[in-house]
């Protein structure tokens, strides 16, 4: 059953639809409702693997809907620490839960100063409008 | 429906084969298959029911009208099927010595001769198996051309138009080429200004087909060769939409260079259920020398392959390609000679009378003349009633006729493209366009109709997602263990053993 | 219908060409024919071929006169399967995807493999294919071929070679056989290993100890193989290959100057989101019932676009329709008699040419279908020679392999007998 739209306060935004949690020197990245509607049903994540590197605004992963495969876009860079099985294996999770159960992956940041150039969650729904 | 492995009866086989006095041949032991493949067990007649059931669960150009934008569904003639059944072209071997195959090259040269007319350039080869066959070959000679100049290193770029069909991008990075895109403008041409921006010493050459996937013929094309032209660049020719434009314009003429011709859409190779279909390629003389090998020549009056040729790219598929294939489309081709002509402008004329029926109901991007196909967007319907292009397509089935091709091209939001080609009756125009409006009239009316269509198929909406998740691409014979258990035995050399 | 579209002209409809690009003249190509002319024109270039109705023909290498049963041809004009296409619009086209999914368990079934493509174009176009989806899974760019493997199938991936930025190596045949050893040092750093069983020559491989050299180097062990000799023959699957490919024709195609044909791709599940080419899944309908449709669609051109696994858009659905027909009608009993059979009558005929004086260019190697021999003088004043008995005896192998100038590939299928090959023996007596 596909969330309802909604951006949490709380999170910070990328333009190419993607959300980031920051906690401390870590983050939790993720797909954001747009995405995932714009997307339809996930039927596959192809994740990165622990310990790789990622760099903002460059793809880690992929997820793929039946008719649409979109990359995923990093807002952060940094170490990839886990790759959220529960997605891997059921993707439609994402669907489900974009902000909560539906996390791609968490990784330590390798540069904090880079979250000053996300967007909050009031720009972000500016973009949105705007697509 | 059951599947074949679903009716098999272990023992049943559909026929007997010749046995022979002559010694067994042993296979090594190492060698040997251990477990026979567990393949239908069926006699005869229930193949017939089998596969005749199936047939009726499709449909095909035979059964209604297939307006698929982009594939050109025309009526296949029989008389091609009986001819590429004569036993000089089905019983003959490729490497059979060259006075036993005259007949066989003869037709090929001369279907290389027509297509050259047809393109307006210079010299052919009809080994491509595919029109993605024919455009990485063609990308292909452009490398080569481009090395053979010196300039392999220093073009690295092809140019592909924001409409242009997948399989360009494909082709372009298979051929190990960087791909770059520019924009098609308010009036469905190429943006010529964000072109301009975009062509420099770095660009191989543009693929693009003209009309385009939007139906629509590029007013610039002119400007847009030149700028090609001026860099040295090369311009490939998407022969997709062929069928718009025979002995009207020919794209030699409107400055290509490399062309392919999709044998299965403008020159009727029956489409087989996704195949088979021929892609050759024809080229203006300058590319001549990178063309595949062998080449069919005439020697006086003699046909010959020509293996000699240094500069070839070499062999991109086995023999002289599909020839089954040749035979349909030069009949064709034979039995319309320049009326050609009039092919394509009843398809023209018929593709825009359904437009001028159609632009009321749905929405039209681009307000021009259409060649032979054009692209409506059910936008309003989506945006009024919750009613996507997918839902007319299914809502369509119920009326009888295959839908069109949607969401293609991607420029469009809820695509619908629509190709009724020339081998169509008005009466059959008039009953499709008669469905559509319906269909625009219930998407007000009764939208949980549409949503919940097809009803007056074999199959409800089928679930590509549950699809997608599950990846069964196989018959689970462990499912079924009743089924598993398959017997091959060695031949018998006296009396039969019988099912 | 020029009132109802706002035109008073056909011509009009034509006004957005510019002048410049409009072609002036007529088309020069000859008149249009009338189906019965037209029927006489190509009935009287197909007379000028020298069919197998016409001339005993011992021919193979790559193309094989096995016999098709009238059921392929009466399953193949139904028009609606000839005259459909793609099935992109599945509750219209349940006839060809079941038929399809049907093709795939008959593929996989013969192979031992996991997944099946709807077809490739042939068996050429397949390996390179293979190459494609071993880089990618690898990414290595050195790709092995066996010398022993069909020279157009070694052409093809050669020219495809560079744009797909791959090294290729060939391991040369010894006695017309590979030698697992030398594979085994050629294939350090290679992505995929490609060779034949049986090969070129109709000589059987050590197909498992290739294999087993092609994994020990980690690079992927890629069968070529005959579908009708793998009722007798052990599947790919089944000793280490991660995929198997090969020309589909032997099964339900006849020979038809080459073409079309299909080509067979089936590979090991790792593989299943990398393969090229149409692919029919199971599922339900919103009633709940069984139906098929095309799947994992994201990896072809029309989604993936330039990063597709492959550009095959139309492919050779009809014709691998014709060898799922054929499979069936021959049942896994009825496969191992063609390929017991085809043995059998190649193993006699070599031994009859042996006993008339030739000898085997290949001495003591197993052979299926094909063998070579040799001659005693230029294969090809042999071949001329015996046609003028009006047997074609074979293909000239010098045209592909030094120093086998004088040797003959003969191929003996099913559909010759005992006294045809009395006829060959004497059509190749000086």
């Amino acid at each position: 059953m596909a969330a309802s739209e909604s951006y949490p306060d709380d999170l910070k935004y990328h333009a190419e639809h993607d959300w980031a949690r920051i906690d401390g020197g870590e983050a939790m990245l993720g797909i954001t409702w747009f995405a995932q509607d714009a997307l339809g049903e996930l039927v596959h994540y192809e994740p990165p693997n622990e310990g790789d590197t990622i760099a903002k605004d460059s793809a880690y992963g992929e997820v793929e809907s039946v008719k649409a495969v979109s990359d995923v876009i990093a807002p952060l860079s940094g170490e990839v620490l886990e790759v959220n099985a529960k997605v891997v294996d059921e993707p439609e999770t994402v669907n489900d839960d974009p902000y909560g159960e539906g996390w791609l992956v968490r990784i330590r940041l390798s540069d904090a100063a880079e979250v000053d150039s996300l967007l909050n969650v009031d720009a972000y729904k500016q973009v949105v409008a705007e697509a | 429906m059951k599947l074949i492995f679903e009716k098999s009866q272990g023992g049943r086989r559909g026929g007997e084969l010749p046995r022979y006095d002559v010694p067994p041949a042993k296979v090594p032991d190492e060698l040997k298959r251990e477990r026979p493949p567990r393949l239908p067990e069926l006699a005869e007649p229930e193949i017939v029911r089998h596969f005749t059931e199936l047939s009726t669960r499709n449909f095909g150009i035979d059964t209604g009208f297939y307006p698929l934008g982009s594939c050109t569904m025309k009526y296949n003639p029989r008389v091609n099927e009986r001819l590429a059944m004569l036993p000089g072209f089905r019983d003959l071997h490729p490497y059979q010595d060259e006075d036993a195959i005259q007949g066989a090259l003869e037709l090929m040269w001369r279907l290389q001769e027509a297509l050259i007319e047809v393109s307006g350039l210079d010299a052919c080869s009809l080994q491509p198996a595919a029109g993605s066959q024919g455009e990485l070959t063609g990308l292909m000679l452009m490398r080569a051309y481009f090395a053979d100049r010196g300039e392999g290193d220093q073009r690295d770029t092809i140019i592909t138009a924001d409409t242009a069909h997948g399989t360009n991008p494909a082709s372009v990075t298979m051929a190990g080429y960087k791909l770059a895109k520019v924009e098609t403008d308010a009036r469905g041409n190429v943006d010529v200004a964000h072109l301009r921006e975009m062509v420099n010493e770095r660009t191989a050459g543009l693929m693009l087909t003209n009309p385009s996937t939007l139906g629509l013929f590029d007013e610039h094309i002119e400007e847009i060769a030149r700028i090609f032209h001026e860099v040295g660049a090369l311009l490939y020719y998407d022969g997709a939409n062929l069928n718009a434009v025979c002995g009207i314009s020919r794209p030699g003429d409107m400055g290509f260079d490399i062309v392919h011709i999709n044998l299965h859409k403008t020159f009727s190779q029956p489409h087989g259920g996704g195949g088979p279909g021929g892609g050759p390629i024809v080229v203006r003389d300058r590319l001549e020398p990178f063309l595949p090998i062998p080449a069919v020549v005439k020697d006086k009056e003699r046909f010959r392959l020509d293996f000699d040729r240094p500069k070839s790219i070499g062999r991109v598929r086995g023999f002289t390609g599909p020839f089954g294939v040749f035979v349909r489309s030069y009949a064709f081709i034979r039995s319309y000679g320049p009326r050609l002509r009039e092919m394509s402008e009843v398809a023209v004329l018929n593709a825009n009378y359904l437009l001028a029926r159609l632009r009321e109901a749905y929405d039209l991007p681009y307000d021009r003349l259409a060649m032979h196909e054009f692209v409506l967007s059910a936008r309003s319907l989506k945006r009024d009633n919750g009613i996507s292009a997918l839902d007319v397509a299914k809502r369509l089935m119920d009326y009888g006729f295959h839908p069109p091709t949607i969401y293609f091209p991607l420029v469009v939001p809820e695509a619908l493209m629509i190709e009724p080609t020339e081998t169509e009756a008005k009466e059959t125009l008039d009953e499709f366009a008669d469905a559509m409006l319906a269909i625009a009239q219930e998407a007000e009316d009764d939208p949980q109709l549409l949503r919940e269509a097809p009803h007056a198929r074999p199959v409800k909406r089928l679930d590509e997602v549950l699809a997608a998740k599950r990846a069964i691409v196989k018959y689970g014979f462990e499912d079924h263990p009743d089924l598993s258990d398959t017997k091959a035995e060695p031949r018998q050399l006296e009396a039969q053993k019988g099912a | 219908m020029l009132a109802e579209i706002g035109v008073s002209s056909v011509e009009e409809l034509f006004r957005d060409i510019p002048a410049g690009v409009r072609f002036g003249r007529k088309l020069d190509l000859e008149p249009a024919l009338p189906e019965q002319e037209l029927s006489r024109h190509l009935e009287e270039l197909a007379a000028r071929n020298a069919d197998t109705s016409k001339e005993l023909s011992f021919l193979g290498a790559g193309i094989y006169d096995h016999y098709v049963p009238a059921v392929v041809d009466t399953v193949l004009q139904r028009g609606e399967l000839l005259t459909a296409y793609t099935p992109y619009q599945p509750e219209m086209s349940q006839g060809v995807l079941q038929a399809i999914f049907e093709y795939q368990t008959v593929i996989c079934e013969l192979t031992g493999m996991d997944v099946s493509n709807a077809s490739g174009y042939d068996g050429t176009t397949v390996a390179a294919d293979a190459c494609y989806v071993a880089k990618h899974a690898t990414g290595r760019t050195k790709v092995v071929v066996t010398e022993a493997t069909n020279p157009q199938v070694r052409q093809v991936v050669k020219t495809y070679a560079p744009g797909f930025g791959l090294e290729i190596v060939e391991v040369p045949h010894r006695g017309g056989v590979t030698d697992p050893e030398e594979l085994r040092r050629a294939a350090t750093d290679a992505a995929c290993v490609i060779f034949q069983q049986p090969n070129f020559f109709g000589c059987l491989e050590p197909a498992p100890d290739l294999a087993a050299a092609a994994n020990d180097a980690e690079a992927i062990a890629v069968a070529h193989v005959d579908p009708i000799s793998l009722g007798v023959l052990e599947a790919p699957g089944a000793y280490g290959c991660g995929m198997a490919i090969g020309e589909g024709q032997s099964a339900g195609n006849y020979q038809s100057f080459a073409g079309p044909h299909y080509g067979f791709f089936a590979a090991r599940n790792d593989f299943i989101r990398r393969m090229p080419g149409r692919i029919v899944g199971e599922t339900l309908d919103a009633a709940g019932e069984r139906g098929y449709v095309l799947t994992l669609q994201t990896r072809e051109q029309h989604i993936r676009r330039e990063k597709a696994t492959s550009n095959i858009t139309t492919n050779q659905t009809l014709l691998a329709l014709g060898g799922l027909v054929h499979l069936s009608w021959l049942g896994p009993q009825g496969l191992r008699e063609v390929g017991e059979t085809c043995m059998g009558l190649a193993a006699y005929a070599q031994s009859k040419l042996v006993d008339s004086g030739l000898e085997p260019a290949f001495p003591d190697r197993t052979t299926f279908k094909e063998f070579a021999v040799r001659t005693g003088r230029n294969a090809q004043v042999a071949i001329r020679s015996a046609r003028e008995r009006g047997v074609h005896p074979g293909y000239a192998l010098g045209r592909d392999y030094q120093g086998l100038d004088d040797v003959l590939l003969v191929a003996v299928t099913e559909r010759r007998t005992p006294a045809d090959i009395d006829r060959l023996v004497e059509a190749l007596t000086p």
